[in-house]
C-alpha cells in the first residue's frame, strides 16, 4: 500500500503526540512538562485540521494551547524556581505505574480492535461557522441552547467565586 | 493551462502553478513541492520585510526626534539594516550555564513560528492567499494567542530576575489585551456576517467596513489599534522589555541570531496586526469603492490590489510607530486599568451596538 500524504501527516502527528505525552510525565522539570504538554495539544489540533474540522482545531488552539497552557506556565512562573527538580521516582512506584498504564493501554487497544469501524459514506465537508453558531443557539430539534446556557451559568459562577476569593485575601491583610 | 499573469488578479497565475505541478508529478509530491514553494516565498518575504521595517522604524524614530537616522551605509543609509543583519548572524551565541537549555533554545522558535502560522491566512491580493479558512479571523486569533508562551518560556528559562519580571509583565499584558483584540474583530464579524477573510474582503466591494459600520466600526478600530499595539509588546506598552528598568526584559540573555528572532518576530507581529486591521476594517486589497460613483470606482480600480493592501498596512504600521515614539511608557497598573476598566466594557457595549445596527439595517 502506498503512503498517502494524509497517512504520512497522521503518522507524524500521532508520533509527536505519543513521544511528548511520555516526555510530559517523565521529565523532572515542571516547566518542561508544561511545554511538552503544549506540543501534545498542538499536534492534536493538527489532527483536527487534517480531518478538515477547522473550528474544533482553532478551539483546541485557543482554549488549550493558548489558554490553559498559558495559565499553567504563568502559575509555574509565579511559584517555582529554575533550580527546582522533582525527586527521581522509586523503582517500586515506577513498576506499579508502568503496570497500571500498560493495563490501561491493553484495555483501550482491545476495545478499539474489537469494534468494527465502518467507513462513513457521507462526503467529507467543511463545517460552516454559520451552522455551528446557529445550532449552538437553536432551541429546536438538535439545538444546543440548553447546554450552552448551563455552561455560561457555570462560567459566571466560577468567575464570581474567583473574584470573591481574590477579595477575601485582601481585606484580611488590611486587618 | 496557458501561462497568464496579471497584477490585478493572481488567481489565474497561482492556478497555473498548481495545474502544471499536478500535471508534472504525482499528487503527493506536487503537494509537497507546493508547500515548499509557499514556505520559501514566506521566508523570503519575512526577511525582506523585516529588513525594510527595521530601516523604516529607525528613520521614522529619527524624524520624530529631529535626527537624521541611519545615513552612512548606502544611499540614505538604506543598506544599514543589511549590515546589521550580517552583524547579528556573525555574533557569538552565548550559552548560559544555569539556564534551562532546552526551553532557552525553543523559546525564540515558538515566537517566530506563531507569527508564521498566523501570516498564512492573510489575503495579500486577489488570489494571493495561502490558506482561506472558513474561520479565518478565529484562526488568526487562536494561533496568535500562543505567541505569549515563547515570551514566558524565554523569561523563565534565562534564570535572570529581569527576564522573569519582563515575562510576567508581558504575560499579564498579552492575556488581557487578547480579549479586546478578539472582541473588536468580532464587532466587524457581526457586520460582515462571516469569519472567512476572503468573504470579508469581498463584502467590502461597495464600501469599506469602517465606513459601512460608521460609529461602532470606528470605535472597534480604535480599540483594536490600542489593544494590538499592546499585544505586540510595542511602545507605549513595551513593559516586557522596558530598557530603562529591565535591561531588555525577557530577551536580556539572548544574543546573536536568537535575539534576532525575537526582534524579527516583533516586527512581523506588527505587520500581522496591521494587515489584519487593513483587511478587516479598511477593505484589505479591495480598492476604495463608493456605491453609485462608477467613474470614481473605475479610477480606483487602476491601482493594483497589492498596492492597496501594502499601502494600508504600512499606513497603520506608521501610526503604530508614531505611537511608540510619542507616548511615554505606561505603568503596569495603568496598563491593566486601561484594558479591564475602559477598553473591555467599551468593547462589550460596542458589540451590542453593532448587533443593533445590523439588525435594524442602519449601516450603509
Amino acid at each position: 500500500m502506498e503512503l498517502t500524504g494524509n497517512q504520512l501527516m497522521f503518522i507524524i502527528f500521532s508520533g509527536v503526540i505519543v513521544l511528548f505525552s511520555i516526555l510530559t510525565v517523565t521529565t523532572r522539570r515542571i516547566l518542561r512538562a508544561a511545554t511538552y504538554l503544549l506540543f501534545v495539544l498542538i499536534s492534536t489540533a493538527g489532527i483536527y485540521f487534517m480531518l478538515n474540522f477547522q473550528f474544533l482545531a482553532a478551539i483546541q488552539l485557543t482554549l488549550y494551547a493558548g489558554g490553559i497552557v498559558v495559565l499553567i506556565i504563568f502559575s509555574i512562573l509565579l511559584t517555582s524556581h529554575i533550580s527546582q527538580k522533582f525527586e527521581p521516582v522509586g523503582w517500586k512506584k515506577m513498576i506499579l505505574s508502568a503496570l497500571a498504564s500498560i493495563a490501561g493501554m491493553i484495555v483501550c487497544i482491545t476495545t478499539i480492535l474489537n469494534y468494527k469501524f465502518s467507513a462513513n459514506a457521507a462526503i467529507a465537508q467543511e463545517i460552516n461557522m454559520d451552522v455551528i453558531g446557529k445550532s449552538l443557539l437553536s432551541y429546536e430539534h438538535n439545538g444546543y441552547v440548553l447546554p450552552f446556557e448551563v455552561i455560561s451559568v457555570l462560567l459566571l459562577a466560577a468567575m464570581i467565586s474567583a473574584i470573591v476569593i481574590a477579595k477575601k485575601g485582601k481585606t484580611q491583610q488590611e486587618k | 493551462m496557458a501561462f497568464s499573469f496579471s497584477i490585478y488578479d493572481f488567481t489565474s497565475f497561482t492556478q497555473w502553478i498548481d495545474k502544471s505541478l499536478y500535471a508534472a508529478m504525482p499528487p503527493f509530491w506536487a503537494l509537497i513541492v507546493e508547500m515548499v514553494i509557499i514556505g520559501i516565498v514566506f521566508l523570503g518575504f519575512y526577511a525582506l520585510l523585516g529588513l525594510f521595517l527595521v530601516y523604516a522604524e529607525r528613520k521614522i524614530c529619527a524624524f520624530m526626534q529631529c535626527r537624521v537616522g541611519p545615513n552612512r551605509v548606502g544611499p540614505f543609509g538604506f543598506i544599514q539594516t543589511i549590515a546589521d543583519l550580517i552583524k547579528l548572524l556573525l555574533k557569538e551565541l552565548i550559552f548560559i550555564k544555569n539556564a534551562d537549555k532546552i526551553l532557552f533554545n525553543v523559546a525564540p522558535f515558538i515566537v517566530i513560528i506563531v507569527s508564521f502560522l498566523a501570516i498564512a491566512a492573510i489575503p495579500f491580493a486577489k488570489g494571493l492567499h495561502a490558506m482561506d479558512f472558513n474561520i479565518g479571523v478565529f484562526y488568526i486569533m487562536a494561533v496568535s494567542s500562543m505567541g505569549v508562551i515563547g515570551v514566558l518560556l524565554a523569561g523563565w528559562s534565562s534564570n535572570n530576575k529581569y527576564s522573569l519580571i519582563g515575562a510576567m509583565r508581558s504575560g499579564a499584558q498579552i492575556v488581557s489585551y487578547e480579549l479586546s483584540v478578539g472582541l473588536s474583530l468580532i464587532t466587524i464579524v457581526v457586520l460582515a456576517g462571516s469569519m472567512q477573510l476572503s468573504t470579508i474582503v469581498e463584502g467590502q466591494r461597495d464600501l469599506w467596513f469602517i465606513f459601512k459600520g460608521h460609529i461602532p466600526a470606528i470605535i472597534a478600530f480604535i480599540v483594536f489599534l490600542i489593544a494590538s499595539t499592546a499585544e505586540t509588546n510595542r511602545g507605549p506598552f513595551d513593559l516586557a522589555e522596558a530598557e530603562s528598568e529591565l535591561t531588555a526584559g525577557f530577551h536580556t540573555e539572548y544574543s546573536g541570531i536568537r535575539f534576532a528572532f525575537f526582534f524579527l518576530a516583533e516586527y512581523m507581529n506588527m505587520f500581522l496586526v496591521a494587515s489584519i486591521a487593513a483587511t478587516v476594517f479598511w477593505g484589505g486589497w479591495m480598492p476604495l469603492h463608493i456605491n453609485g460613483f462608477t467613474g470614481f470606482n473605475h479610477v480606483m480600480d487602476f491601482i493594483p490590489p497589492i498596492f492597496w493592501f501594502f499601502g494600508k498596512s504600512f499606513f497603520i504600521m506608521w501610526i503604530m510607530m508614531w505611537f511608540k515614539w510619542t507616548f511615554p511608557r505606561l505603568r503596569i497598573d495603568q496598563l491593566l486599568t486601561l484594558e479591564w476598566k475602559y477598553l473591555l466594557p467599551i468593547n462589550l457595549v460596542n458589540v451590542l451596538l453593532m448587533a443593533l445596527i445590523v439588525l435594524m439595517g442602519w449601516h450603509f
